[in-house]
């Protein structure tokens, strides 16, 4: 038992994070940026992250590039077309669909989902305003045509994949959102003195970092369990880890607003953005309290 | 990376489960029943080869990595059986200061539970604050004579040893004054007088009044003056629960939360539960691994306790959930919980920990 990351994986993660650091929105003006996405959109395809699965990598390194590009609100596809490829890989530009509506589409053209069995394409119609700024939603065009199908198991596995994907997101973007938020508290100035020198603010902090903290721990367990387990029990490892890092995150963010005070309730702060980013990856593949079982580890 | 065992740790599982098979019902695990056995239990662990892991093999321990204190926890949790005796905190603390002498003198009997000890730390005007400790010991020829009164001791009434803390150069700022000592239980100059908590238990701690104690010089842990460095080793230590192994408690009651559910869809407070005990559970086991690369006891262990408070109190209102106040074994376990937030440096005072030390955000 060693659940310590290695070598191989502590790289993959300091590369992520320093393309998300270097090219990432750092206000919310960035978001509209075309150039900043453009640099940002060949950046991320010269890695081939988006084939991860396909070159070989496990759920853990999946996790690890999708928890740093939430930390940073990365604004071009990294999971939805992961997790296509997952599903059928070599189709280029591809991205999912879930409950009819393609996820995660700047610049994707076909967006797969999965249909009891079988794995279904469709091409990508108009973007449909969401919640997310960073990753757009678009309606599906035509009927979606079957391109493969699924065991029970694969079907499984994948929707654990899915289920640690979005959780990793929900690390990253409240991981994200607690560094501004901290960066802030360090700065701004209220009766002379540094907000975090108060009590009220800085437990309100160190509470948010003990539960990115948790969301590490019960995470890394999941993107684990994601080849190494079998399928039920991989998406029950997964299912806890996203409880978890869901309520985590929502806290963790609505902190961060918090922390911010009146700037923090503006559009210009880019804490709502991380919010936003955390509400909508917690909608995608869902996990309900209820469907927390009986069996124990 | 592998959360898998390997193959010595699965048969160390194996022989560990084998083992409580025929012992883990033997024993009571929680209120007064527990604290009345808990010397026996923690012998019987000690004399099957269980506990101690990660210790000196010289002082009665393995030399086992850390991470074997995880199997046990998970073992003794699905087993239904007590918590391991937590007294890691206390052989960090003798282990890390002490001199050889000291060292093979107690570590032995207080890993094998032979001797037991308790924590002379606290005072009635000594809480969260510490360092503000006014317990003297003054030097008499080849002895320290000691005055004051501890409280919030846990074991006092069966601690045959009190690790405590006194002020020896009250002219010294107040972190620099301080020395520990291995003071004797029993004789004269110590009284103990048990405390109820809340839950209703009155044999997990006391007070202590020491009224002309005697210790020898030769007890002292440490230089003079190496108190506070002790004492922050052992707090330190009493916050991660993968020293403490509190894990196990929360994991049975979590078992024991569920089986008393009926119908397939658990109620809320227990689903959260089950949430927070895995979390925890794989969060002592990042941790522990991440001692393989000999990472030390720092700050972090507050962000470990505020994890295991929560999870600890997520619990006790699950056991509140499905028994209501009328449940006496569930409530004095709701109760219990209430605790977890003070022992060991409140949350508070973790908090403020994080803050200034992790997150940079002094004064």
């Amino acid at each position: 038992m060693d659940v310590r990351l290695t070598a191989e994986q502590r790289q993959l993660r300091d590369a992520a994070a320093g393309l998300a650091d270097d090219l990432g929105p750092g206000s919310v003006l960035d978001l509209d940026d075309a150039e900043r996405t453009g640099r940002l959109e060949k950046a991320v395809g010269a890695t081939g992250w988006r084939a991860l699965r396909s070159d070989g990598a496990s759920g853990v390194e999946v996790a690890l590039v999708v928890e740093e590009f939430g930390r940073r609100l990365v604004d071009v596809p990294l999971l939805g077309p992961v997790l296509a490829d997952d599903l059928a890989p070599g189709i280029s530009s591809a991205t999912v669909a879930v409950d009819g509506r393609a996820r995660d589409t700047r610049g994707m053209r076909r967006a797969l989902s999965v249909e009891g069995d079988r794995v279904m394409s469709a091409e990508i119609g108009p973007l449909v305003p969401g919640t997310d700024l960073t990753r757009h939603a678009a309606e599906l065009r035509g009927t979606p045509e079957q391109i493969g199908t699924l065991s029970d198991e694969a079907a499984v596995r994948w929707r654990a994949l899915a289920v640690v994907a979005t959780s990793a997101d929900l690390l990253g973007t409240a991981r994200g959102a607690h560094t501004l938020a901290r960066d802030y508290a360090r700065i701004r100035e209220q009766y002379g003195r540094t907000i975090g020198s108060y009590q009220a603010v800085a437990h309100l902090l160190a509470e948010a970092l003990a539960l990115v903290e948790g969301s590490v721990s019960v995470l890394r367990h999941a993107a684990w369990a994601v080849d190494e387990l079998p399928p039920a029990e991989a998406l029950r490892a997964a299912r806890i880890a996203k409880l978890y890092c869901a309520r985590a995150a929502r806290t963790v963010c609505e902190t961060a607003v918090q922390v911010h005070g009146g700037t923090g309730n503006t559009w210009e702060c880019l804490a709502h953005v991380h919010l936003r980013r955390a509400l909508t990856s917690t909608d995608l593949f869902p996990v309900r309290l209820e469907e927390i079982d009986r069996g124990l580890s | 990376m592998d959360f898998r065992d390997s193959p010595e740790e699965a048969a160390f599982r194996d022989r560990l489960r084998a083992w409580l098979t025929e012992h883990a019902d033997a024993f009571p695990t929680a209120g007064d029943a527990y604290w009345a056995r808990q010397g026996e239990w923690h012998r019987a662990l000690h004399a099957a080869g269980f506990f101690g892991l990660s210790w000196p093999a010289q002082y009665g321990g393995h030399d086992l990595p850390p991470v074997y204190d995880v199997i046990l926890d998970e073992e003794l949790a699905r087993a239904g059986a007590p918590a391991r005796p937590s007294l890691g905190y206390l052989v960090q603390g003798l282990g890390r200061h002490g001199g050889e002498e000291l060292r093979s003198r107690f570590l032995p009997g207080m890993i094998d539970g032979t001797e037991r000890w308790c924590q002379g730390f606290s005072e009635p005007g000594a809480g969260s604050d510490l360092a503000s400790l006014t317990t003297t010991a003054t030097r008499d020829g080849d002895t320290y004579v000691v005055h004051g009164h501890k409280i919030w001791t846990s074991y006092s009434d069966v601690a045959d040893w009190c690790l405590l803390l006194a002020r020896t150069d009250p002219a010294a700022p107040r972190h620099k004054g301080i020395s520990a000592f291995i003071v004797a239980m029993a004789q004269p100059g110590v009284e103990q007088k048990p405390l109820k908590m809340m839950s209703g238990v009155s044999r997990e701690f006391g007070q202590v009044f020491l009224d002309g104690a005697t210790v020898p010089a030769d007890q002292m842990v440490g230089a003079p003056g190496e108190g506070w460095a002790l004492a922050m080793t052992v707090v330190g230590h009493e916050r991660e629960p993968s020293t403490l192994g509190f894990t196990a408690r929360y994991g049975k009651l979590v078992r024991e939360l569920v089986d008393h559910t009926p119908g397939d869809t658990l109620p809320p407070e227990v689903a959260w539960a089950v949430v927070e005990t895995e979390m925890l559970r794989l969060h002592v086991r990042r941790r522990l691994s991440e001692q393989l690369d000999g990472v030390s006891h720092g700050p972090e262990g507050s962000l470990d306790k505020l994890l295991m408070t929560w999870t600890e109190q997520t619990v006790g209102h699950a056991a509140l959930a499905v028994g209501g106040a009328g449940d006496p074994d569930l409530l004095h376990a709701y109760l219990y919980s209430r605790a977890q937030s003070v022992m060991g440096g409140t949350s508070q005072i973790q908090k403020n920990i994080i803050a200034a030390r992790i997150l940079g955000l002094g004064a």
